[in-house]
């Protein structure tokens, strides 16, 4: 057989033809299975989804009760029958519920990796190496002048700029999902014990990782009245928010964003950020290619990201790798859901 | 290393000048000597590596990465002290990073041939933000957007009754890493002796004449003279403890310009220092400020731009002749010793501004609409405005209220179109307060349409700039990268009075023409855009202008 049997890429994403299912499907699909809840690999409007219980969680609180026809929750680890495919969902690293799809069938083992880190999260599983003969990878940061400093490192950075202008307002740009409520824990475990604001777009989706069981210490929703009060509060809210009017009634606001794309000075300045934190919730150059290299994987596909550098390298290390030029996956600029960017 | 590399990380991104200052104040506190010292020295830019080339930066990557992987990531970067700093393999790092006064001492003692060796240990030992520092130190393009002015501020602000301008008088004493000076401030230490026998003294400035209501003031307290429209030096020159004499043409902000002007530091051969504007003279006449313009634009001095451009000096003031300073006595009498000292020394490049003489103040509003029959002549062109100051005033630092005014020229006005809006930075970085305007043109194929002439970005105060944000918003018609292009067609837009010092042809910008200073002086949301000017009556500014 043919790894292309098992999986092949098509236009609507990765369609897998024994379990009739697609993974992170573009458009609506009969059958998915979902990595992850970040808006660009988690849409609604499927018939049967299939997902590990903590991002069908995220998936309900984002998009409504009926994001979708049936849901059948995958804990991490269990094995189920899809078709004639043995699926199953492992850690990943990426956010809360984040997961690799395996696929086993008629030997072949494959895994899909969605999105991942290995750096330790305190709000997601670790990542779990998974053996196979095919590893599906992302590249979001799939050139070697990406490495991750320690997310720690950037956390003491944004305390030190508070201690040091305590009548200026932080305002921290990061996605709504995932990388808002590390960041809240990080804040906590380095001894942050103020109440944490935030735009109103992050609510719901903080509240969700609390009924989940992370507690994220006080957060309070910042309202329209307040803005002008927050001198030396750390106050967090989407990108885009930064560059929005809503930014500009705090007291002299710092700009301040996470995201490991502001390793690379000029794309921070682009973005008229002031204070960068090199904080990412994807697999950093060397991740990537010490993960390859665990998954024992004999061929390699790359979906979404800089995946030229990443075959190129492939190729050195005697690995058989293809780039599937996936659209529309990784740009999670502007992952926040409509209707929560239009929340106060 | 990695402290200093911390603070230029922080002063890369911050946009607000008194934050850079407090970053650079928490830096000098909390690091010890002689490291302050030479972190001061390199973002004062008293340092300088010779045999450190971005060729020597390559070779050391090349051997290192793999050529494709090493071609992307330049390719993504875009800057190569950054790609390598970002690239750098190897986890391990040394026991414990190299000091900067290690680097700085290693790159003054290493020879060329031991260099790549020695940087490459130091690019092992160091993160991703020291060895960014590291290269961009070493390569001499620090650009983190703070002069040296800002960083003896920060020095300053270390004391508790230290000006920055205390620190610009003793600093060209100085020598890295600067041990006395940082004792001295922290109030250890005597102040330093300023050995430099042609210091920079920081100059006196003057308030704008519409701030304050002179009509109450009484005319004979007061001097008047041309504001000559070149640029403001200070020719200090002296005789070292060896006997020598050094000579020195300093800027406004106290940076060291004299290797721009050997013509004229050549001709500095007084003891003394001089307050004056510097200006461009052909046959005893002042050229503009755009032929001026034309000498300061060139990268290398050649003997045609020295032959082609000669530099002079325009005396306003006399500081210290001799051993004896000045600054203390009344302006009359510094201008009198002024006047004789300028008549003794006859130097063919260093004249004497004129007095205007005025009896009342209608006298005087008169000299100001018509500098050429008052006085100034043919020079007339080169007249920006005038100074009025108090005869009794001595030379303060600084800009002290109530003794020295200045009074220019009313602008010049056009009323243009807006065409462009960009997002501003820092404070503003969420406002579009950068505006490109245009003014009307027949194009023989399109017919009429707007010729953008010029960019403001200042003029407004922050309630206009909230209001033109708002109709930036709501009126764009298409948008280019960061760029925003609003609407402007004869039926529909917004006219902007803008007003500018100066205006002159110009080969760089397609409309042919140049504006010296243009800021949005009104919003003139009532007027028509068919109503706006149009750009053959700023060509006729440009030939009127030309032919006085």
């Amino acid at each position: 057989m043919r790894p292309e049997d098992l999986l092949c890429p098509t236009p609507r994403g990765l369609y897998c033809p024994p379990a009739d299912a697609y993974i992170d499907p573009m458009r609506p699909a009969e059958r998915a299975l979902i990595t992850h809840g970040h808006a660009d690999h988690a849409r609604p409007g499927n018939g049967a989804v299939m997902a590990t219980p903590e991002t069908l969680a995220i998936m309900e609180a984002r998009y409504g009760e009926d994001f979708c026809g049936t849901r059948q929750p995958s804990p991490y680890g269990a094995k189920t029958r899809v078709g004639e495919v043995s699926v199953s969902f492992h850690p990943a690293g990426h956010v809360l519920g984040a997961a690799q799809i395996r696929l086993e069938w008629k030997g072949f083992r494959a895994v899909v990796s969605g999105d991942y880190k290995r750096a330790h999260d305190p709000t997601a599983a670790d990542f779990e190496v998974v053996p196979c003969d095919l590893f599906v990878t992302e590249a979001t940061f799939g050139l070697p002048v990406f490495r991750h400093p320690p997310a720690e490192d950037e956390i003491a950075k944004l305390l030190h700029s508070v201690e040091l202008f305590p009548e200026r307002a932080h305002l921290v740009g990061a996605y709504s999902l995932g990388k808002a409520q590390r960041l809240m824990k990080l804040l906590r475990a380095a001894g942050w014990d103020r109440p944490i604001h935030l735009h109103g777009a992050m609510v719901r989706v903080t509240e969700a990782y609390a009924r989940l069981g992370v507690d994220l210490g006080e957060t309070v929703q910042v309202t329209a009245a307040d803005r002008a009060k927050l001198a030396g509060a750390i106050v967090l809210c989407p990108p885009s928010a930064l560059r929005e009017l809503w930014a500009r009634k705090f007291p002299d606001p710092v700009a301040v964003a996470a995201s490991g794309w502001l390793r690379v000075r000029a794309r921070a300045r682009q973005g008229g950020v002031e204070l960068p934190l090199v904080v990412s919730d994807h697999a950093d150059w060397d991740e990537l290619r010490r993960t390859i290299l665990d998954t024992g994987a004999e061929e390699i596909w790359v979906t979404h990201g800089e995946e030229d550098a990443l075959v190129h390298w492939c190729g050195t290390a005697g690995l058989k790798a293809r780039p599937l030029r996936l659209v529309g996956y990784g740009d999670e600029g502007d992952e926040t859901p409509a209707e929560e960017a239009a929340a106060p | 290393m990695n402290r200093f590399a911390f603070l230029l990380d922080r002063l890369a991104y911050e946009p607000r000048r008194n934050a850079k200052i407090r970053l650079m104040a928490e830096y000098f506190r909390e690091t010890p000597d002689p490291e302050r010292g030479f972190a001061l020295a390199a973002l004062t830019g008293a340092l300088s590596f010779r045999h450190a080339k971005p060729g020597l930066i390559r070779g050391l990557i090349m051997e290192r990465t793999d050529p494709v992987l090493f071609g992307l990531s330049y390719d993504y970067v875009g800057d190569l002290a950054e790609t390598v700093a970002l690239m750098w393999p190897g986890e391990t790092r040394a026991n414990r990073s190299p000091l900067l006064s290690e680097i700085v001492e290693g790159l003054t003692s290493t020879a060329k041939l031991d260099l790549p060796k020695r940087l490459a240990q130091w690019l092992d030992a160091l993160d991703e933000t020291g060895r960014w520092a590291l290269l961009k130190l070493i390569t001499g393009s620090l650009r983190i957007g703070a002069s040296a002015r800002l960083a003896k501020t920060a020095v300053a602000a270390l004391g508790e009754d230290v000006k920055p301008d205390d620190v610009e008088l003793v600093w060209p004493g100085l020598a890295p890493p600067y041990e006395d000076l940082f004792a001295w401030v922290e109030g250890r230490g005597e102040r330093p002796f300023a050995e430099d026998p042609a210091p920079f003294r920081p100059p006196m400035l003057a308030h704008p004449l519409e701030d304050a209501n002179f009509r109450a003031f009484e005319p004979k307290d007061f001097v008047a003279e041309w504001k000559w429209d070149g640029i403001r030096v200070q020719a200090s020159a002296g005789r070292d403890a060896e006997g020598r004499h050094v000579a020195r043409l300093w800027s406004r902000s106290g940076e060291d310009v004299s290797g721009a002007f050997p013509d004229l530091v050549e001709a500095l051969t007084f003891d003394g220092a001089i307050d004056g504007e510097l200006l461009i003279l052909r046959e005893g006449r002042v050229q503009t400020f755009n032929v001026l313009q034309q000498r300061l634009n060139r990268k290398s001095v050649t003997p045609k731009l020295l032959a082609e451009f000669p530099a002079h000096i325009r005396a306003y003031d006399l500081l210290v002749e001799g051993d004896e300073d000045l600054r203390e006595r009344p302006f009359e009498e510094r201008r009198k010793r002024l006047e004789a000292f300028i008549a003794r020394e006859d130097n063919r490049r260093v004249d004497l501004s004129a007095i205007v003489p005025f009896d009342d103040w209608d006298g005087l509003t008169a000299a100001r609409l018509d500098p050429a029959s008052a006085g100034a002549g043919d020079d007339a062109a080169a007249v920006e405005g005038l100074m009025v100051k108090r005869r009794d005033s001595p030379y303060v630092v600084g800009r002290p209220k109530g003794l020295w005014f200045k009074w220019k020229h009313d602008p010049m006005t056009v009323d243009a179109v807006l065409m462009y809006a960009q997002r501003g930075h820092g404070r503003r970085s969420s406002f579009y307060s950068d505006y490109t305007f245009g003014v009307w043109t027949t194009d023989p194929e399109e017919g009429e349409r707007l010729a953008p002439v010029g960019k403001a970005y200042f003029g407004f105060t922050d309630e206009e700039l909230t209001e033109l944000d708002r109709f930036v918003r709501k009126n764009t018609t298409n948008r280019f990268g960061p760029v925003r292009e609003v609407v402007h067609t004869a039926e529909q837009g917004l006219v902007l009075e803008i007003a500018f010092e100066g205006i002159a042809r110009s080969t760089r910008h397609k409309s042919g023409v140049a504006m010296r200073f243009p800021r949005v002086a009104r919003i003139r949301w009532d007027k028509p855009t068919a109503e706006a000017d149009r750009l053959e009556s700023l060509e006729a500014l440009i030939a009127e202008k030309e032919g006085a």
